[in-house]
């Protein structure tokens, strides 16, 4: 499983990305967590509102900073 | 009734009397310097974190309806200045944060809207939102807070207008230039998302501006009850003509929420600062700051970023002396 958090570095998007990890390790998947600040690559997605998560590349989430028990629903 | 929903609802002058009172039964001189500090804080505090708390839920609960692509979509619909119009208003209720100004810029760019839109939303957006025309009521009056959203918004579309004529599209990065149109499907809320949202909108906002609004409130105490009042009329007042510049020149470098202006605004204009002095700094505090400008300059090059802060700058200063000169009519 790919799980991409997107965002532009504040620390929402930070908090997210923690709890994106702390998701993925507490739900025992086999996920690549990657973190993507570039936004050539996020306009590719047409996402406006950070952060977003996406799940093997389908968006999933956009402009929430969700905690790690509700992003463990969307790993499943 | 006006006048006691103004005073009594919005501006809770009885929470003021409860706490004078209260301090006296504790043994405090309130007519005091240290007492009538002391009073002013706590009160202040009260009175902003519950009218912060109760609006940003009622206000997110309505810009939960304005997620940007919705925002961008009907954007695409208008033409010409009623589209800059639309880009203002819609700027004051769809949510947005610095680090979403640039999928923003793209997302409205490769939608096809012209760059002096998308500069009239990023103006009005951090300067006039509902937030702030309730608490402009709540301390200085509803005439004070309708006339400073409008002006907000007359700087908002004279921006973007005047953007646009320059023709500045080569001053956007190319990756935003050349990004591809992507619409994404938006999400169904139900009534309860919405709730769900807009109480967590209440605690991220609370725990960001609780100490924007102390340090804020502190420094309104201070200049309430120790900075003597001719010190503030002779340089923010009558005394000084150029006070307006000297404002605004003060608040753009700085970075605080709306919430936390308003006490130090509030106390200068009680200790005789012009109405215009005190506006404009509080525009400048919160229209350009330095985060969303570092955001920013990933977008657009150096050129049209200075123009973009010259023409906020300017039209605050504007304001500002519109503001002194129809203060007899409006407080």
């Amino acid at each position: 499983m790919n799980v991409k958090v997107l965002g532009g570095g504040c620390k929402k998007c930070e908090t997210l990305l923690a709890n994106v990890k702390e998701a993925v390790a507490s739900a025992g998947v086999e996920a690549e967590v990657e973190y993507i600040t570039d936004f050539a690559v996020i306009a590719d997605y047409g996402i406006m509102s950070m952060p977003a998560i996406i799940v093997d590349e389908k968006i999933v989430s956009m402009g929430k900073v969700l905690k790690s028990s509700e992003i463990e629903n969307l790993l499943k | 009734m006006w006048t006691f929903f103004q005073d009594q609802v919005l501006g809770m002058k009885w929470l003021s009397t409860l706490i004078g009172n209260l301090l006296s039964a504790f043994g405090f001189d309130i007519t005091g310097k240290i007492g009538g500090s002391l009073q002013f804080f706590i009160y202040d505090v009260i009175k902003i974190v519950v009218l912060l708390c109760t609006l940003i839920f009622v206000i997110s609960y309505i810009q939960s309806f304005f997620p940007p692509e919705r925002t961008k979509k009907i954007l695409g619909r208008f033409h010409g200045i009623s589209a800059n119009i639309l880009a203002a208003l819609l700027g004051t209720v769809t949510p947005f944060c610095s680090c979403s100004s640039i999928p923003l810029f793209i997302g409205f760019t490769s939608a096809g809207l012209p760059l002096g839109v998308t500069f009239s939303f990023l103006i009005s957006s951090p300067m006039v939102d509902l937030g702030s025309l309730v608490l402009l009521m709540s301390i200085f009056g509803v005439k004070v807070a309708i006339v400073y959203v409008i002006l907000g918004l007359v700087i908002a579309v004279a921006g973007g207008t005047l953007i646009e004529k320059l023709h500045l599209e080569n001053q956007v990065e190319e990756f935003i230039r050349n990004a591809k149109h992507i619409d994404i499907p938006i999400e169904e809320l139900t009534r309860k998302d919405r709730l769900k949202y807009a109480a967590e909108k209440v605690a991220e906002t609370f725990k960001k501006v609780f100490p924007y609004i102390l340090i804020g409130v502190g420094v309104g105490a201070i200049i309430h009850n120790w900075i003597p009042q001719d010190l503030i009329v002779r340089f923010l007042g009558n005394g000084n003509p150029f006070g307006v510049i000297l404002a605004t020149i003060a608040g753009v470098p700085m970075y605080a929420d709306i919430f936390g202006c308003i006490p130090i605004a509030e106390a200068l204009l009680a200790k005789g600062a012009k109405l215009g002095v005190v506006l404009s700094f509080m525009m400048g505090v919160t229209t350009l700051s330095l985060p969303s400008m570092i955001m920013l300059k990933k977008a657009i090059k150096p050129k049209l970023l200075g123009i973009f802060i010259a023409i906020c700058t300017i039209g605050i200063i504007i304001v500002g002396y519109f503001f002194n000169a129809l203060q007899y009519l409006l407080v």
